[in-house]
């Protein structure tokens, strides 16, 4: 039905159809509405809150002091040690074995065993990480490596996506990520698989 | 689906389905399980109720100034480098894709879940244009290995087996024959679908939500393949309905806090991406914003709240008729109680039927994440219907029939006395047989030894009392 009416347009003719059709019919509207922040929820202990979700959501976390008890404990997980190809932007931990600066073509990173990258802050209410494409060589990383980590100050958490979008502001051009656990499917019977197409595991380091 | 279906007749469609008895229950218990997990997560936070209102009046207004968010929408996002295209139907939809193609001399497509290119035959139609499109959501892939369609559309492939799953992993990925542990078919796919990925030209998504205020789009999956599918290829193709913005980026806060509790009960999918235009100076970012009917439901006061709609599936997971007949007994892109609203909007003949696979519980409109009154608007289908005069033809006559009785009190006293005296003579061959539907799983209670009108008279001291029996 639609078709036909639409039929013989000019290039770009739709846009003008589209408009024009939603023009036609003038609908009566509320103002949009704010959120009164008054009315959401507060955690009394976000790092604990957000520690609990990220192992409900199949993450793990560490609280930390340093950048060398990150080391540490990475270097006892079997499938680090025995990692070839580490890409890192956090080299005060981990240096990358793969220099992104030198890979031209995201596709080369296929083979990636881990990711070693920086969050900006996290969200108690449901283990998520923000993370800025800004701060990545190449934002393949984040999904195609077979391990993640993250790395966030646990000074850094909000309660939750209000507060999370009002701390990044006005987007650039760009890209960005909220992670909240390893990439998973329940796909097949509704049984929780983790390890889908992103990573198998994510680790995240909680710093001062 | 834009080619013309034939008139699907629900109960008909799901006689298998629901035939199948042992089945039957394991997909409602798979989907009540959904819905648990729902419910835990609304329940975990005390502002669920007002983040559903708000959310609803975000829709509303958004809707109601369409137009104005569209162009914002398409500066912001032409600002940021991104290319914007529109699509009056699903037609131009799929010429405009494939134009991209042929433009970058490309053949090979990696594809994220996308209700809208579904609704557009997409796949279909590339295929038949010689190009190679891969699902890359396991459920998608499931169901496009067996040359089947999604029947959820969160949980593509609800509908299938851990067993099936594995003799088609068998014929196509190699997997061992009998094979059925999920973990391990998972990761079969995992590495059957990385060569895919590897091997993709052009990225193509579907979009949760776009941004009037900064021309931005979101993307949330839980697997990951969306992301992955757009940050190798150089070209990343966004197909996008034109009720999926919202008026400002802080606006994400409330549809991010509910659509995955509302699917699947996690506090929010794995990955949630942003875009803001192409990758970098020698990548693309094309949008593509699609009408395909969406204009003509926003004329209607009764079923503009459709357009609230973010596609998270939790109507059909709660719905009792849903969870019994299974998606592909709706035969259209989106089944259960949305896809019953929406699918007369596309053809009010071939899916007249879907309006009434209902038992007006309400129960999906108790979960709707943006409030949309499910229920109420399925019912005023069912008087639009009557009054398309596109009513099945037994409904319709039994119905004229009834009326015309009520409207005659003696009639309907001779009626009434005929059948209880009937209903206790004759044959159950003769009352239960294949002409009454209503009966076939059902039995008629014994009839009462009088009417009420009479029982009335009897014991409530009435000044006229009714004929004698």
């Amino acid at each position: 039905m639609i078709a036909e009416a639409f039929e013989n347009r000019e290039p770009q003719g739709s846009k003008q159809l589209i408009l024009d059709r939603l023009r036609g019919r003038a609908v009566p509207s509320d103002g949009l509405p704010e959120v009164d922040p008054g009315r959401l929820i507060k955690f009394d202990d976000r790092i604990r809150q957000f520690q609990e979700t990220l192992e409900f959501v199949g993450g793990e976390s560490h609280l930390v002091d340093s950048p060398e008890q990150v080391r540490e404990i990475l270097e006892g997980i079997d499938a680090f040690s025995s990692a070839d190809r580490i890409a890192s932007t956090y080299p005060e931990a981990i240096e990358p074995t793969v220099d992104l600066a030198k890979v031209s073509d995201p596709h080369l990173l296929s083979s990636l065993g881990w990711t070693i990258a920086r969050g900006e802050f996290a969200i108690a209410e449901n283990g998520a990480i923000w993370i800025d494409g800004a701060t990545l060589p190449h934002r393949v990383m984040i999904f195609i490596a077979q391990y993640l980590a993250i790395v966030v100050s646990r000074s850094q958490i909000v309660d939750h996506m209000h507060d999370a979008y009002a701390r990044i502001g006005a987007p650039r051009p760009g890209f960005g990520v909220f992670v909240s656990g390893p990439s998973k499917t329940a796909d097949i019977e509704q049984s929780l698989v983790l390890g889908a197409h992103g990573c198998r595991k994510l680790q995240v380091f909680l710093t001062p | 689906m834009s080619i013309a279906l034939p008139i699907v007749d629900h109960p008909q469609a799901a006689k298998d389905f629901v035939n199948n008895v042992p089945r039957s229950h394991w997909h409602d218990d798979s989907l009540w399980f959904v819905r648990t997990k729902r419910d835990r997560q609304a329940q975990s936070l005390p502002e669920w109720e007002y983040l559903r209102e708000t959310a609803s009046a975000i829709k509303r207004h958004t809707i109601a100034n369409l137009p104005d968010y569209l162009q914002e929408f398409e500066a912001n996002a032409i600002r940021m480098g991104a290319v914007v295209h529109w699509a009056a139907d699903a037609a131009e939809h799929n010429e405009i894709v494939l134009g991209l193609l042929r433009k970058n001399k490309t053949h090979r497509i990696i594809k994220s879940k996308s209700m809208l290119t579904e609704e557009c035959g997409l796949n279909e139609f590339l295929i038949d244009n010689g190009i190679d499109v891969v699902d890359t959501d396991l459920g998608e892939r499931i169901v496009q290995l067996r040359g089947e369609t999604p029947s959820h559309i969160v949980l593509p492939a609800i509908h299938i087996k851990k067993e099936e799953v594995g003799e088609t992993f068998h014929q196509h990925l190699g997997t061992r024959k009998g094979e059925a542990d999920p973990q391990v078919l998972t990761e079969a796919a995992r590495g059957h679908l990385r060569g895919k990925f590897l091997e993709g030209e052009v990225g193509i998504t579907g979009v949760n939500f776009g941004i009037a205020e900064t021309g931005g789009i979101v993307v949330c999956t839980n697997e990951g393949n969306a992301d992955l599918g757009v940050s190798l290829p150089r070209i990343h193709i966004a197909c996008m309905g034109i009720e999926k913005l919202v008026p400002r980026f802080e606006n994400l806060a409330v549809f991010t806090r509910l659509l995955a509790r509302s699917a699947t009960g996690q506090p929010i999918t794995s990955y949630t991406s942003h875009f803001h235009g192409p990758r970098d100076e020698n990548s693309e970012l094309h949008i593509v914003l699609v009408d395909n009917g969406r204009s003509r439901i926003r004329d209607s006061d009764t079923f503009r709240d459709a357009l609230n709609c973010i596609r998270c599936g939790a109507c059909m997971n709660t719905c009792p008729v849903y969870r019994r007949s299974g998606g592909h007994s709706y035969q259209a892109t989106v089944p259960g109680p949305i896809g019953s609203v929406l699918g007369p909007t596309k053809d009010m003949k071939a899916h007249k039927s879907l309006p009434y696979a209902c038992s007006l519980c309400g129960s999906c409109t108790d979960v709707c994440p943006v409030k949309i009154p499910l229920h109420h608007q399925l019912l005023a289908w069912r008087s639009e219907l009557v009054g398309k005069r596109l009513l099945a033809w037994n409904k319709r006559v039994g119905m004229k029939a009834a009326s015309w009785l009520f409207r005659h009190p003696r009639l309907f006293f001779t009626a009434g006395y005929t059948a209880r005296v009937a209903l206790k003579y004759l044959p159950k061959s003769l009352t239960h047989n294949r002409l009454n539907e209503w009966a076939i799983d059902r039995d008629l209670p014994d009839p009462p030894k009088q009417s009420f009108r009479a029982w009335y008279a009897q014991n409530r001291n009435v000044a006229k009392p009714e004929q004698p029996e």
